[in-house]
């Protein structure tokens, strides 16, 4: 032990910075198959490695393997290669619009597909997320109208929010699709609040609470996982760990902690953490923890290892904070290229099956586009009345709001 | 009929909505088996069970957002924050939550929330138990802001508060709870038991947001108050013997305008009190908005009495709460004006 000098500030660094060469070899991925599947009764003092290890089904060579494997049918998994197919179609289409200037800004999934798209699947109808800005999937997944989300991109005359909010933030009640905020973990602890909401009422709802790895930072994740904890809430809290927060790599925000899935530990929550780009991986934890939330045995906290490949949003450029391949090297691959190695193993896909589907899903995204154009963009066609601009603030449009609306003139 | 101070009123009202609406529930930190540190919840877990009423973790933003997501499931939660004092760690739930669900989900989520909170000084409270900071709500869309002075109406108001579809900051002037307070704080206070707004009816009733309540009838000047402040001036009244119509706001969003805009084109003068700091506190938007509907009638600037612009001091107590010889010179200031 070093003799006391002068104190100095420990200020983490990303083991590569723009120039180098991408490394992840501090990364640890366990064999597919490797980590035990617990019964969901179990106690979380014994199944604490769960938050230190991977998760994983698919293997290298795209079998499915272990205690996790064997959930989904052919079809099942063919309809979710579909959407994640879809997602990142749709993202495509939207980043290119905000290019063109049909809309002020966009955030695209790449790399993170697998992860709202398989959850959505393994929740059942009247359950609630509570998403961030990056779970576009469990829309998809749930078969909400793609013409809706473009126009709420668009903030044309046709946007379900009335051109009130930023494009992205999204709202589908009857697809469980809580409002989206721009205040970060807000709706972390709203989605326990939901969840004992539901138990309070002997309902069998459950919610499901998303946050990312940068903002787990945020006071409101730990007042989530204290009342979670306390209550024994029926909620899925999601911590999608994409390594990046904007700029900021996930060490800024996990500290000394091993990983996020640890957090939970110390709250006694249970806590798994899931190879976040294999889709039968995150259906498989997504349905334990979804189960033991059914049958009141509590909250579980899952982080989702991935790689947020694109750029944080339309206003960011990656190449000035890591290296411009960095997404190459990530070692647990593409979730889309994943899962369709693992189909076609199976025999129920191909090279020109998954060729076909591609077509298929980009004329039905453009279709949707066409429409969606047809009722505007953002600064061209049909929009919001500006009187939308007054309503909705509260319930009933009280006396001074009724007079700055006769004052805009509309 | 019945007799109750305010406390009892508040707990009644609550005891009325859990006996007729299985979605209130009532929460925040010893709220439950204890009944709060000021009693406002005693006996509501022991009449309606744990599920319904309950202790919370010291979190305020744990608190506000469990409460945003039970409202858009579906429930009416009544919470409570133990002192005003301590609203900031729920702040951004309030104002980026709560505030506006409904507006950013064109009305697919709903907050239909109330948040009580102890206000007001006048107790030797310090720094961090006699706070008021309803200007930081007021300037907030998407939330209403209300203030009782008496039992009958903090009852009537907080019921309307719980059956609102919106959310409701539901600020209790904790020096109001046992008996009115006019800032003669050398005198003994008198029990709300004394008093005619002590008399509260038993079960339902309601009282409107957003309307006024004029508390003293007169001609020469009008007294626009809320909370504590309402006696202040009553005192501040009887001591100048000025002939000034009392108003108070009970409501601060939405604002009872007509009834303020009314009274000023009969007096022609308008004198604002709150405790809350002067700068950029409610006074200076209700200034703003008298001299706006009432310009051409006023023959006297518009005064604001209200706490100084520092932190609430504990030994200087009665140099900082704004009491009826501040509020009586203001008086005589404007009516010589």
């Amino acid at each position: 032990m070093s003799e006391p000098g002068p104190l100095s500030l420990h200020v983490p660094e990303p083991a590569v910075r723009p120039g180098g060469t991408p490394d992840f070899s501090n990364v640890k991925i366990p064999k597919a198959g490797a980590v035990p599947r617990p019964e969901i009764d179990a106690n979380p003092e014994d199944i604490r490695d769960l938050a230190f290890s991977i998760i994983r089904v698919l293997n290298r060579a795209g079998e499915a393997v272990g205690p996790w494997a064997g959930l989904l049918s052919d079809e099942e998994l063919i309809e979710g290669m579909r959407h994640m197919m879809t997602l990142r179609t749709f993202d495509a289409r939207m980043l290119i619009a905000q290019r063109q200037g049909k809309t002020s800004f966009y955030m695209q999934h790449l790399g993170e597909e697998a992860i709202s798209c398989a959850f959505r699947k393994a929740l059942s109808p009247g359950d609630m997320n509570f998403p961030t800005y990056r779970q576009a999937g469990l829309l998809i997944a749930d078969g909400y109208s793609m013409v809706d989300m473009m126009c709420q991109v668009y903030s044309n005359a046709r946007d379900p929010l009335k051109g009130r909010q930023l494009p992205v933030m999204y709202s589908s009640k009857p697809h469980g699709f809580f409002t989206i905020s721009g205040n970060l973990a807000t709706q972390y602890v709203q989605a326990v609040g939901w969840a004992m909401a539901s138990a309070i009422r002997n309902d069998t709802k459950i919610a499901a609470a998303w946050i990312g790895d940068g903002s787990t930072a945020e006071s409101d994740f730990h007042a989530a996982l204290v009342f979670a904890s306390t209550y024994k809430a029926p909620v899925v809290l999601n911590i999608v760990n994409n390594q990046w927060a904007i700029s900021t790599f996930q060490g800024i925000a996990r500290g000394g902690a091993g990983t996020f899935a640890a957090r939970g530990l110390g709250f006694g929550i249970p806590s798994l953490r899931v190879d976040g780009n294999d889709y039968l991986a995150v259906y498989a934890v997504a349905k334990w923890a979804i189960e033991r939330a059914r049958r009141n045995l509590g909250p579980t906290l899952i982080e989702y290892v991935t790689y947020r490949v694109g750029a944080h949003s339309t206003s960011d450029d990656p190449s000035a904070y890591r290296p411009k391949t960095e997404s190459d090297a990530w070692p647990l691959g593409d979730p889309i290229e994943r899962l369709k190695n693992h189909l076609i193993l199976r025999g129920a896909w191909s090279e020109e099956r998954h060729k076909q589907a591609e077509a298929e899903i980009l004329d039905s995204v453009i279709a949707a586009q066409k429409e969606a154009e047809s009722y505007g963009t953002l600064h061209a066609g049909g929009k919001p009345s500006a009187r939308d601009m007054f309503e909705g603030v509260y319930a009933e449009m009280p006396p001074h709001l009724r007079r700055q609306r006769q004052q805009a003139g509309v | 009929m019945a007799r109750m101070t305010m406390i009892e009123a508040i707990r009644d009202a609550m005891d009325v909505m859990m006996g007729q609406d299985e979605t209130v529930v009532v929460f925040g930190e010893d709220v439950g088996y204890f009944g709060g540190v000021f009693r406002c919840t005693a006996g509501l877990q022991q009449k309606y069970g744990k599920t319904r009423c309950f202790d919370a973790p010291i979190s305020e933003a744990g608190i506000v957002g469990t409460a945003i997501g039970m409202a858009a499931y579906g429930l009416r939660p009544c919470i409570e924050i133990q002192f005003a004092d301590y609203m900031y760690p729920a702040y951004d739930q309030i104002v980026s939550e709560a505030a506006r669900l409904r507006y950013r989900s064109n009305g697919e989520f709903t907050c239909p929330m109330v948040i009580r909170m102890p206000t007001g000084g006048g107790i030797f409270g310090g720094q961090t138990h006699s706070q008021s900071p309803e200007a930081l709500f007021t300037h907030v869309s998407g939330l209403k802001t209300v203030v009782p002075s008496n039992p009958y109406d903090a009852k009537g108001l907080l019921i309307s508060a719980i059956q609102d579809p919106d959310p409701v900051i539901f600020l209790e002037p904790k020096r109001l709870y046992n008996g009115p307070f006019d800032g003669h704080h050398d005198r003994p206070v008198t029990p709300w038991s004394k008093h005619d707004l002590g008399e509260v009816p038993t079960g339902h009733y309601t009282l409107p947001l957003g309307k006024a309540s004029v508390v003293r009838e007169g001609s020469a000047l009008t007294v626009l108050a809320y909370g504590t402040m309402v006696y202040v001036a009553q005192a501040a009244v009887a001591e100048t013997g000025i002939d000034a119509e009392i108003i108070d706001l009970r409501t601060l969003v939405p604002l009872d305008l007509d009834t303020i805009a009314a009274s000023v084109r009969k007096t022609g003068r308008c004198v604002v009190v709150h405790e809350a700091t002067l700068t950029s506190g409610f006074g200076a938007e209700l200034a703003a908005l008298v001299q706006e509907a009432c310009f051409y009638a006023l023959e006297a600037p518009i005064m604001r009495v209200t706490g100084w612009d520092t932190p609430y001091p504990h030994a200087q107590e009665w140099d900082y709460f704004p009491g009826p010889a501040r509020v009586g010179r203001a008086l005589v200031e404007t009516m010589e004006a």
